[in-house]
């Protein structure tokens, strides 16, 4: 079910620009937040809340500006690969530390540590351009340079790409004893560990994993929009990660992903209507999911998945 | 013969109750003993103890040679120990099946993020361990929305997909009906033997230690009052009058 | 010697008192009711816009004097209207549910309240320094210090002392801690569960409303004043100790102090501080200075 639906959102995200071509950016954006909510989401599998993850989106992101600026890498594909090795990285070492933490204290935690790297960024003036950001120069594609039109539609479809390979890998994940375990953990933590599994280790392997595709949505939205700041480590950021995890439902992988592209048309649509309410419209849809839809959109796909199969 | 199981002068307090006061014992290999005693006198902190979720302030516990006091629940169960609990520790989230195959997914190894936990090879064995237990029908259910009594069962099957060395259950058969009690414990009793598991259980029902235990052990305070074999201690009458509470 | 720290210690008392406004409502709502309140930094926001707006009134109509009440009346306000209402409209379809949810719904509420701040005041920056100008300044061993600071501490020490004789010796104080220790037990000896929460969910917001509101005259007011001060309730209230009065309080001390002494030595690291200062303390103790896993008490 989650590569068919990943499928579906991927091939109507595709096609759809073409009728509609400003679309393909707000669609861009969507995929690149699915994957930092899709962290969340799989942390959240677990109980556990982190309301810091936007430090990896920012990792990612930044990492894409230093290795263009200082490290002279243009390719699109070395520059996603690389920003998703080094977010996975900086993921273990602050896992390490992290993962000893439960409930409202992991929580606490990744923000304490979200919010010191904005800080960080904001004023390390020399290193990160500060609160004016640095600039993120259109990438090349295996040597050529194209002109920004023809680029944003390859990232574009390069991101739905990733984003079907990313469900079908993270889907695997989920349903193997290492993902499994990690469900487990919410309800019986003690009980994994007298079954002799670390439950320290697998909650660090799930931190890791959504470090790494929380960079990896950083590096594709810095690429898209071409500039990166330090408000992409702030808490707020990190807020809307975990609303897009709940709203499009942490019951499956496609969830995030739905939950991302809702919140990008929303947020389109509701600029146009009501440039200063748009917070609050988004506050009241989540509200509204939590209260009469607890799971999430894709939650209401998988129901009506399994009225249709009790039909049969 | 060498103990599988070897206890010296195991000491812990808890503000001043000493629940472990030097407590010395050992469990031969193939052994099925039962430990009796009256409420608070240290019977499942003997159990936490022997198993690393509590650390004594001293004595030592040794498992087929090796000293494992210091260690953790996670290792000790690694080296070949397994508990089922008094209340019965389960998954909610999953089946009944899930909980079984997670237990042999851990034996072979959990650092598996790619083959799925639900496999042909893991679903065969746990199911040939919930059918020992006669817990066939129940293989799909939700663990949270079963009777107290089968989630026991499960527990104990999840220990057993461990394939421990030694097993320690917490007052198997508290919360069991007394008409379900004998095919229960007669199920347990003929896993054991035939797959050679040496077992320490604790337990209040002095029907099922006598009619299943080799070796009976009394504790008391925080230590081992008497043991020997059911018969001779259950007849004792120091053990009858201040253990059992029979005058 | 002690002159040459006296700037910097009252400096920090001060930041340190108006850090424990933000944190201790926030502290008081989690004590009581479990949750902890993403939006609590908009109400901090909305007592000081309205104590701005209010004490600028004031001032233009040629009662500058009574700019001080302003900063009283305006968290009275907002925690009459906004605590009853969130409380019973909101908060408490999420009782019992997993955490997670609950800091959803309270992020929710954020966003809501962002922007009906920035319908009711707009987005451009307010400042009403009148009620600190009024004070004027005193001079003690040769350096000059703002009263509103002695004020502000002042009133922060009040204040712990009053939360502490409330909610130990009152019999209303006595109620809440009932509610927290036990709701079901409570509720069979007939306390009125619900009504405590309204009033516990209150306080908090009045609270953190009058940091706010307090924190006014020394700040310009603007959009983003919430999220800032959010953050900073959370670490604050973190390294006390979740739900430990007495643990924000010593951790605003800690934050103040080691803020201001950044501002005089480090400048750069200022607003690291509270964060960095979390990650240190819940190292060496997880829980926090005053917590513990658990434990519930206020």
């Amino acid at each position: 079910m989650t590569l068919r639906y990943t499928l579906i959102l991927a091939v109507v995200a595709g096609l759809l620009p073409i009728e509609v071509p400003w679309l393909g950016f707000v669609f861009t954006l969507a995929v690149s937040k699915g994957f930092a909510a899709l962290g969340v989401a799989m942390l959240l599998r677990g109980g556990l809340i982190s309301i810091g993850h936007a430090l990896y989106f920012a990792v990612g992101a930044y990492a894409v500006a230093f290795l263009m600026r200082d490290a002279g890498i243009s390719d699109l594909l070395l520059l996603c690969a690389f920003a998703t090795w080094i977010s996975a990285v900086v993921g273990f070492l602050v896992g390490a530390f992290v993962v000893r933490y439960r409930a409202i204290f992991f929580a606490m935690l990744n923000l304490a540590i979200s919010m010191v790297v904005f800080s960080l960024l904001s004023k390390l003036y020399y290193i990160t351009g500060g609160t004016d950001g640095l600039r993120v120069d259109t990438p090349t594609l295996l040597g050529t340079q194209l002109s920004r039109g023809m680029f944003d539609l390859v990232l574009q479809n390069t991101a739905l790409v990733l984003m079907v390979v990313a469900a079908i890998l993270i889907d695997r994940y989920l349903r193997s004893p290492l993902g499994e375990s990690l469900g487990a953990i919410e309800t019986n933590e003690v009980r994994l560990e007298y079954l002799g599994i670390s439950t320290r280790g697998v909650i660090w392997a799930a931190y890791t994993t959504s470090a790494a595709l929380a960079g990896l949505g950083g590096a594709i939205s810095a690429i898209a929009i071409g500039h990166v700041v330090p408000e992409l480590s702030y808490w707020t950021v990190s807020g809307q990660l975990v609303l897009i995890a709940v709203l499009g439902g942490i019951g499956g992988v496609p969830g995030a992903f739905i939950g991302a592209f809702f919140l990008e048309l929303v947020r389109t649509f509701a600029v146009g209507i009501a440039a200063d309410a748009w917070n609050a419209i988004i506050g009241i849809s989540l509200l509204t999911v939590i209260f009469f839809l607890p799971n999430g959109l894709f939650g209401v796909i998988q129901h009506l998945e399994r009225l249709r199969a009790d039909c049969k | 013969m060498t103990p599988i199981l070897a206890v010296r002068n195991l000491r812990i307090s808890f503000g001043g109750v000493s629940a472990a006061d030097g407590i010395v014992l050992d469990i031969f290999p193939h052994e099925i003993v039962a430990i009796i005693g009256p409420n608070g006198s240290g019977k499942t902190t003997f159990l936490n103890l022997c198993t690393g979720y509590i650390h004594p302030t001293s004595g030592s516990v040794t498992f087929e040679g090796r000293t494992i006091t210091a260690l953790t629940p996670r290792t000790i169960t690694r080296r070949g120990i397994a508990r089922a609990f008094q209340i019965p520790q389960l998954f909610s989230g999953h089946s009944t099946l899930e909980c079984v195959m997670l237990a042999v997914a851990a034996r072979h190894g959990i650092w598996d993020a790619w083959w799925p936990l639900v496999r042909p090879t893991y679903r065969d064995e746990a199911r040939q361990i919930l059918e020992l237990f006669g817990l066939g029908k129940v293989t799909d259910q939700l663990t949270a929305t079963l009777p107290e009594g089968t989630r026991k069962l499960i527990d104990i099957a999840v220990a057993m997909a461990l394939k421990p060395r030694l097993l320690l259950l917490d007052e198997p058969t508290s919360g069991v009906s007394t008409v379900e009690k004998t095919p229960l414990m007669d199920t347990i009793i003929r896993v054991l033997r035939t797959e050679h598991i040496t077992a320490l259980f604790v337990e209040h029902d002095m029907e099922v230690v006598e009619r299943y235990a080799d070796r009976v052990i009394v504790w008391d305070s925080g230590r081992v009052a008497a043991e020997g074999p059911p018969r001779e201690v259950l007849r004792n009458a120091d053990v009858l009058a201040r253990i059992i509470g029979v005058v | 010697m002690l002159k040459n720290y006296a700037p910097l210690i009252i400096d920090g008392m001060a930041d340190a008192a108006l850090i424990f406004f933000v944190a201790v409502g926030l502290t008081i709502v989690f004590s009581v009711l479990k949750i902890l309140n993403v939006a609590h930094g908009s109400f901090y926001a909305l007592g000081a816009y309205l104590s701005v707006v209010i004490g600028t009134f004031l001032v233009d109509h040629g009662w500058p004097v009574f700019s001080l009440v302003s900063i009283v009346i305006s968290p009275l306000l907002i925690a009459l209207t906004l605590g009853p209402l969130v409380e019973r409209s909101l908060l408490r379809w999420t009782y019992g549910r997993p955490e997670a949810l609950q800091i959803l719904v309270t992020f929710g509420l954020f966003l809501i309240l962002e922007d009906f701040q920035k319908l009711i005041f707009g987005v451009q920056p307010y400042a009403q320094d009148m009620p600190m100008q009024l004070l004027g300044a005193s001079r003690i061993g040769g350096i000059v210090y703002l009263n509103y600071q002695l004020l502000l501490i002042l009133l922060a020490v009040l204040t712990a002392v009053l939360l502490r004789v409330l909610l130990r010796k009152s019999r209303i104080g006595k109620l809440i801690v009932a509610v927290v220790a036990d709701e079901e037990l409570a509720r069979t000896v007939g306390i009125d569960a619900p009504r405590v929460y309204i009033l516990a969910f209150s306080i908090g917001i009045f609270l953190a409303a009058l940091g706010g509101a307090l924190a006014s005259p020394t700040i310009g007011v603007a959009p983003g004043l919430g999220a800032e001060n959010i953050v900073l309730a959370f670490a604050v209230a973190a390294i006390g100790g979740l739900g430990q009065i007495e643990g924000a309080a010593l951790a605003a001390v800690l934050v103040g102090f080691t803020r201001t002494a950044a501002i005089y030595y480090a400048p750069e690291l200022q607003p690291v501080v509270p964060y960095l200062v979390m990650v240190a303390v819940l190292i060496i103790r997880p829980y926090g200075l005053f917590g513990s896993a658990g434990l519930r008490r206020i």
